[in-house]
């Protein structure tokens, strides 16, 4: 997977070469936007779009799962036909359905077709409950599909033996084994940290893998996708609420050793750092691989912006360049997520000495 | 503003997939990995515990075998030495019993000889004795014969004398 990266960012510039040229053509001033690529490319979507080849588009077509109150509407991305200007109507179980800017509407009753209002806002559509297939769920899916191949397998290893696996699962092992003593030991503490292994581990190679999936060409920006670190984040809350000793409240609400009146000033600061903690993680996970794809997609975009094949001479070098980087910031910002939930965790759990 | 605006599917999705990974990684893929890797450390410890152990007993037993050797050693050195000095002593009693015994051999040939000379001296005195008588007797058998042959005569007597 990641042994040619050069073939990876030949298929890269090829993928954008085929998606903005389907921008160009769809556009009828000849200018090129960027950012309108950019977004395109690190938003979710209804279909999973890889490349255009002339007229046709090579795409996997998801379920488009969505409830309103007059019950289920379910059917496959295909039928909106690529379009997301809200033009194709589809019509299910007598509601009427809309893509617009990737998002799902249902017309109100009686109406045929999209109208917008003077802030370009649909008016006469609604979003309803969206529970779609999207890009990045199926994306998602498929790292549950890689860490079942992965780790059951390497759980099988130490039925059958009690030396050190070897390969792969060597490697995955080590990380492991990292994961417990550099991680989960020093921030929970020897004692505790048993009980949060599962939830760590998870979510390391959760975030580690979809990580790297995404630098994949034509990948998901799941990591990049506040829903997912805000979902990641509320984990970590929630095991620091469940968690928290008596010790941890006290120092929240009524914060020993200091004079009443600072009590009742540090009351609400520590309340309000409390959910900072896991907002800082969501936002830096988010930010930080998103910025990693918008990064090399403007260097990408650069070619196109300037219209000359010769800035490929320095774009492409550069995207490379920051792809690589990519593959450390993707373990980097798994092992920062992991390290602080266990530090946070950790902060709750400990059993303060009295002083 | 598009890009920060979270969208419920997404959210309620990776909610569904994380409780569910959590829970299957957690039965089928963590607790037999951390157990086994705990196993397999521990036995290793157990492992190195063993065998320094294994080492510590062996360099007792070394350190008893080099004690043994010393001794034996300072045993084969106090042997030699008193086998040593018992040669010299011997040696020292041989040379002084030899000494004395050819003392005493000298002192006893001493007295042979002295004895010897003794019996030789009376024995001389006697024939001496005895010579002069025959002397005598001849010069007075052959008394006054003649000057000359008596003086030829004594002389001859002398001379058989001196060969004896």
């Amino acid at each position: 997977m990641l042994a040619s990266p050069f073939l990876r960012i030949f298929l890269l510039v090829s993928v954008f070469v085929w998606g903005v040229s389907d921008a160009y053509a769809g556009d009828d001033s000849s200018d090129f936007n960027p950012t309108d690529m950019i977004m395109h490319h690190i938003q979710d979507s209804y279909d999973w779009h890889f490349l255009d080849v002339g007229e046709t588009s090579v795409s996997l077509s998801l379920p488009v799962i969505l409830k309103t109150d007059q019950g289920w509407i379910t059917f496959m991305s295909s039928e909106f036909h690529h379009d997301s200007n809200g033009e194709v109507v589809v019509e299910n179980n007598g509601q009427r359905v809309v893509n617009y800017h990737e998002k799902a509407y249902v017309l109100n009753d009686g109406e045929s077709s999209l109208a917008f209002d003077e802030n370009h806002y649909p008016e006469n559509a609604v979003r309803p409950l969206d529970l779609s297939i999207t890009k990045n769920v199926a994306s998602i899916f498929l790292t549950v599909i890689v860490l079942f191949l992965l780790f059951p397998r390497l759980a099988k290893h130490y039925k059958k033996s009690h030396k050190a696996p070897k390969g792969l699962n060597n490697a995955l092992e080590t990380l492991v084994i990292f994961v417990r003593d550099e991680i989960a030991k020093p921030q929970i503490g020897s004692k505790k940290y048993m009980k949060f292994m599962p939830y760590l581990l998870t979510v390391f190679f959760f975030i580690w893998i979809t990580n790297l999936l995404g630098l994949l060409p034509g990948a998901a920006n799941v990591t990049g996708s506040i829903s997912v670190t805000i979902a990641l984040g509320l984990f970590t809350l929630v095991l620091m609420i469940f968690n928290g000793t008596k010790d941890y409240w006290q120092h929240i609400f009524w914060m020993p050793g200091v004079p009443v009146p600072v009590r009742i000033l540090l009351a609400p600061i520590e309340l309000v750092g409390m959910f900072i903690k896991p907002i800082a993680l969501m936002i830096r996970l988010f930010a930080n691989i998103t910025a990693g794809h918008i990064i090399v997609l403007s260097l990408l975009g650069l070619i196109f912006i300037l219209s000359s094949a010769g800035v490929s001479l320095v774009s492409v070098p550069f995207a490379l360049f920051i792809s690589v980087l990519e593959l450390l910031v993707a373990f980097l910002q798994a092992f920062i997520f992991t390290m602080l939930s266990a530090l946070f965790i950790g902060m709750a759990v400990e059993e303060h000495e009295h002083h | 503003m598009e890009l920060i605006k979270p969208e419920f599917g997404l959210f309620f999705w990776q909610v569904v997939v994380l409780v569910i990974l959590v829970f299957l990684l957690g039965k089928f893929a963590w607790k037999p990995i951390l157990q086994g890797i705990k196993e397999r450390e521990d036995s290793i410890n157990d492992s190195i515990n063993a065998a320094e152990d294994a080492k510590k007993e062996l360099m007792h037993l070394q350190e008893k075998n080099q004690d043994m050797l010393n001794e034996a050693r300072i045993e084969r050195d106090q042997m030699l030495k008193e086998a040593q000095a018992a040669k010299k002593r011997m040696l020292e009693e041989a040379n002084t019993q030899a000494t004395q015994k050819a003392a005493q051999i000298v002192a006893k040939a001493q007295e042979a000889i002295e004895a010897d000379k003794k019996a030789a001296l009376v024995e001389i005195k006697s024939e001496v004795a005895s010579l002069s008588i025959d002397i005598a007797e001849k010069i007075l058998g052959q008394n006054l014969k003649d000057d000359k042959a008596q003086r030829q005569l004594v002389e001859q007597m002398l001379k058989d004398v001196k060969l004896n």
